[in-house]
């Protein structure tokens, strides 16, 4: 797994974009103190900009919404809340005495 | 045989004239017969009730067909053709140019004048009446060169004549020969608490008090009251009733009523059978109405008679409500309570000037009529229950009460709800199930409020609640949680959302209550833990665009810019290689900025004097402006010197909506500051300040808020009308819909900011003055805060690297976002 960053780089219900293997991961700190991670491109406005997105929950699930269209993703899954035929690839993610590490993207659930 | 179409000539375009064409138009008419209208005046119909609004809305508002002509072809508007005689044995009219027209029917609409007393001095210049635009004007005229005037008659008309000599800035009297205001409509009580409303607002009532004479040699100069102290006035307006305009119907020897007024049945027509007379030059049984409903009503009998229907006029509905000086007064049915045996129900609150009566039937059953002043929001639904003879509920002191408001009832389905119009409740909820809408509301008005709650009731019976909760997250609206925020103090999300929220938010509350917390606590947006809650454009002080780079627009206030100014932005675009384009707001945009190359954009802009233009916000924009007198042939108050005033004033206020200013600096209005949420035009005498205007998808014009006011009035009044829209607009509710949706409207706009009738004036100044003090510029605290500039890399981990997924092109000779298929996955990418 990459270390990208320390896990108090990242605002809680904030995100932050990192590279890892020359691709774009959006890593994102939960106010449970959760973190996940996904691609930052999203597919709704072909963009790289999910990490810029703002943070919140419907009803339990906890999702970003985009800053272009305002899309919502499941920060745990991917999956698009408002268009069930659209997933963003999500990537393990752990914190490791306080370093986020990114693993390998994540088959689909 | 070839079937011949008929005519029907009808004499004057005025509300009935005007009305009967229509009819005849929508129910058909025009297929068997062509219209003539002949209008004496050159103007069209425009709307007379409401010609108190002509100084605010102008004319063209004011007109009741704005094209001048008529869409159906059968139909021939001549203005300024002055009938000057009617031969019912020919069936001819006769213009004043000789021209002769036949007829096959003909319709009497000629309306009527206004009656002025034969006192000495009548004729003097400086007396006018009150009837037509043309007056209006030589009143506001005349009202530049003089002090005081007074108004000779106490009912509707004269209230309103004496409200529109205040609104001139006049010291104003009002005279009435009878013991109260408003004779015909309120009784004794509900004039004396309709006195004293009127009273307050400065202008002087002489009730009781007989007009002798008007002094003065070649002008105006008082007038003599019997037996009391005689006025200082400079100007006198006559509003003291009207009389038939039957000249011609009595040249043409058709029967005239004996106090005037053409004599008609109950079919309107008049004593010839070709000839037919409605609105107030027609007396159905010897009765004029001066109203306009029971002249709607005539028209309409008419054009169902030519139809070959049985229509009839059953004599009219006098109810009235209206708004005079601000103050409610309605009367309806049968408000003295002439009716045998009538009982009455009374409630008076001196205090806050509220008089309400009732007339109920002997037996206690039935509602007949009532006065309500001061307080008339029971009326749209104790008018209906009085003519539908609906029983009264067993406590109907319930109806009049405080709180009470007659809200409890329902009305029948066949229940009038639109006098002027015709119109039920039934008519009003077909119309809104099938999408459209009814006439009820469009001519004076009073039943508005009530429309807009039967359709809402309606909805709401049928379970379709409109749920104006922000989201998911508060079950509160914006103004709600603006008011929860101020009064509990709260400086984060995180305390608002545990007391009154539920989950953790999402994007519409956040960027809400990050509005919320900006316009109460002021600071950097990008503060603390309130940079989450913003919109990604709030976020990083610049606008997303589509391939996720930024543009960054410097202010430039009014527009105004230095050569320097224009050549260093140009010199920061070509060092950054972003794209520039001029906005619509009269400054630079610079587009194509990676999100980590923002700062170092700023540093030189702030280094060259520029500053955030908050492009990026809900905020305001721009104040745009035109060159004004200091260049313009034309201007008459340097527009370019205020706008720039103004947009420093109010730069960085955060609102429910982008904000956006301008200021013309004559009526040309290059500026188009009409088309802003806040537009001023200047005036010989100030500033004219209009309110709630955009472009946009639903484009608004702004309306006069208020006229010739001097600058730091005019500041004054912005000052508060902003931070009142700021406080209690909805999300994302721009100033238009915003006072649109405001019970009472701009009226309600100008009683709060004008007129201070809540008595927040001085705080609303106060917050905006505060928000002034506090201002500081965005992009300068950024980037002299390594903490925020900490978040303007493009990857944590790689801060240097250009994200991957950002590709330009060319086009036209600048750079153009490429689109972006996505990360490339490595072989095996998925590991």
């Amino acid at each position: 797994m990459t270390p990208v960053c320390r896990v108090d780089q990242i605002e809680v219900e904030g995100g932050v974009a990192a590279l890892v293997d020359g691709v774009a991961v959006a890593i994102f700190r939960t106010h449970d103190g959760n973190v996940y991670a996904m691609s930052n491109y999203d597919p709704c406005s072909r963009a790289s900009v999910l990490a810029r997105g703002i943070i919140g929950t419907r009803g339990g699930t906890p999702f970003v919404a985009s800053p272009m269209h305002k899309q919502a993703f499941d920060l745990r899954t991917g999956q698009c809340l408002d268009d069930a035929a659209v997933r963003v690839p999500t990537y393990d993610v752990r914190v490791d005495e306080g370093v986020v590490l990114v693993g390998p993207r994540l088959e689909s659930p | 045989m070839t079937h011949l179409r008929k005519r029907i000539v009808v004499v004057g375009h005025g509300m009935v004239g005007h009305r009967f064409v229509q009819a005849a138009i929508e129910r058909g008419l025009t297929e068997t017969h062509d219209i003539t209208v002949l209008a004496a005046e050159a103007r069209p119909a425009y709307d007379r009730v409401a010609l108190t609004s002509y100084f605010e809305v102008g004319a063209k508002a004011l007109s009741l067909l704005p094209k001048g002509r008529y869409d159906d072809p059968r139909v021939t508007l001549r203005t300024g053709s002055e009938v000057v005689a009617v031969s019912p044995r020919r069936r001819i009219v006769t213009l004043s140019t000789g021209e002769d027209l036949h007829y096959d029917a003909l319709v009497l609409a000629t309306g009527a004048y206004p009656f002025v007393p034969p006192v000495p001095g009548k004729d003097l210049p400086g007396v006018f009446v009150y009837r037509t635009i043309e007056d209006l004007e030589a009143i506001r005229k005349a009202a530049r060169r003089a002090r005081s005037g007074a108004v000779v008659g106490g009912g509707l008309l004269g209230l309103e004549a004496a409200n529109a000599l205040r609104r001139l800035g006049l010291e104003t009297h009002v005279v009435e020969l009878a013991p109260r205001l408003m004779a015909i409509q309120v009784d004794a009580a509900g004039g004396r608490t309709l006195s004293r409303h009127v009273e307050r607002l400065g202008l002087s009532v002489h009730t009781g008090a007989m007009t002798e004479a008007i002094l003065g040699a070649r002008k105006v100069t008082g007038m003599a009251l019997k037996d009391r102290k005689s006025l200082d006035v400079d100007l006198v307006v006559f509003s003291a009733g009207i009389r038939p305009q039957d000249s011609l119907a009595r040249a043409a020897e058709l029967a005239v009523a004996e106090r005037g007024g053409i004599l008609v049945d109950e079919h309107c027509r008049t004593s010839d059978e070709h000839i037919w007379a409605i609105g107030e030059c027609a007396a159905p049984g010897g009765v004029m109405y001066g109203l306009v409903a029971p002249g709607y009503s005539m028209a309409e009998v008419v054009v169902d008679r030519l139809l070959g229907g049985e229509g009839s006029f059953e004599g009219a509905d006098m109810s009235t409500k209206l708004k005079l000086l601000g103050v409610d007064v309605a009367s309806f049915g049968d408000a003295h309570g002439t009716t045998e045996g009538a009982l009455e129900l009374t409630y008076a609150d001196d205090v806050t000037g509220v008089y309400k009566k009732l007339v109920i039937s002997e037996d206690g059953r039935r509602l007949l009529g009532g006065v309500l002043v001061g307080d008339a929001s029971a009326y749209g639904v104790l008018r209906p229950l009085a003519a539908s003879g609906l029983p009264l509920p067993d406590n109907p002191e319930d109806l009049i009460l405080p709180a009470g408001g007659g809200g409890g009832l329902t009305l029948p389905t066949e229940a009038q709800v639109c006098s002027c119009n015709d119109v039920t409740k039934g008519d009003i909820i077909a119309a809104a199930e099938a999408g459209a809408v009814t006439r009820a509301g469009t001519t004076c008005g009073s039943c508005k409020a009530q429309t807009r709650k039967i359709i809402e009731d309606h909805y709401a019976g049928q379970g379709q609640v409109v749920d104006r909760s922000i989201c998911e997250h508060f079950p509160l609206t914006r103004q709600e949680l603006f008011d929860v925020v101020a009064v509990h103090g709260y400086r984060s999300f995180d305390r608002i959302v545990e007391a009154h929220g539920t989950g953790r938010g999402c994007d519409i509350c956040k960027p809400a209550i990050a509005s919320i917390l900006a316009s109460q606590l002021g600071g950097h947006v990008l503060a603390g833990s309130t940079r989450t809650l913003q919109d990604t454009n709030d976020a990083y002080l610049a606008n997303i665009q589509r391939n996720g780079t930024y543009s960054v627009v410097p202010r430039i206030p009014g527009g105004e810019i230095t050569p320097e100014g224009l050549i260093v932005i140009g010199e920061i675009a070509r060092d950054h290689g972003l794209y520039t384009k001029i906005t619509g707001g009269q400054r630079i945009d610079l587009l194509g900025a990676r999100m980590e190359q923002l700062p170092a954009i700023w540093r030189r802009l702030v280094d060259a004097g520029f500053e955030s233009g908050h492009a990026y916000g809900k905020a305001l924009r721009t104040v745009k402006s035109c060159v004004g007198s200091t260049w313009c042939r034309y201007g008459v108050q340097d527009s370019v010197q205020l706008a720039i005033d103004l947009e420093l004033r109010y730069r960085g206020l955060r609102s429910p909506h982008k904000l956006k200013g301008g200021v013309s600096g004559c009526a040309r209005e290059c500026a188009e500051a009409r088309a802003k949420d806040f537009g001023v035009i200047a005036t010989e005498k100030g500033w004219n300040l209009y309110v709630g205007g955009n472009g946009g998808a639903t484009p608004a014009h702004a309306r006069l808020l208020a006229g010739d006011l001097d600058t730091a009035t005019l500041v004054r009044y912005l000052d508060r009308f902003l931070m009142y829209y700021v406080r209690t607009a909805d999300r994302l509710q721009r100033t238009a819909s915003w006072i649109d949706s405001l019970d009472g409207g701009l009226d309600r706009v100008r009683e709060v900011v004008v007129d201070d009738v809540l008595g927040l004036g001085t705080e609303l100044e106060e917050a905006m003055a505060r928000h002034v003090d506090g201002y500081f510029d965005e992009w300068r605290a950024t980037i002299e805060d390594p903490e925020k500039l900490a978040r303007f890399v493009s990857f944590v981990n790689a801060p240097d690297v250009p994200d991957p997924d950002i590709s330009f092109r060319e086009e036209r000779g600048q750079i153009a976002p490429a689109v972006s298929l996505g990360p490339t996955i490595p072989v095996g990418g998925a590991r």
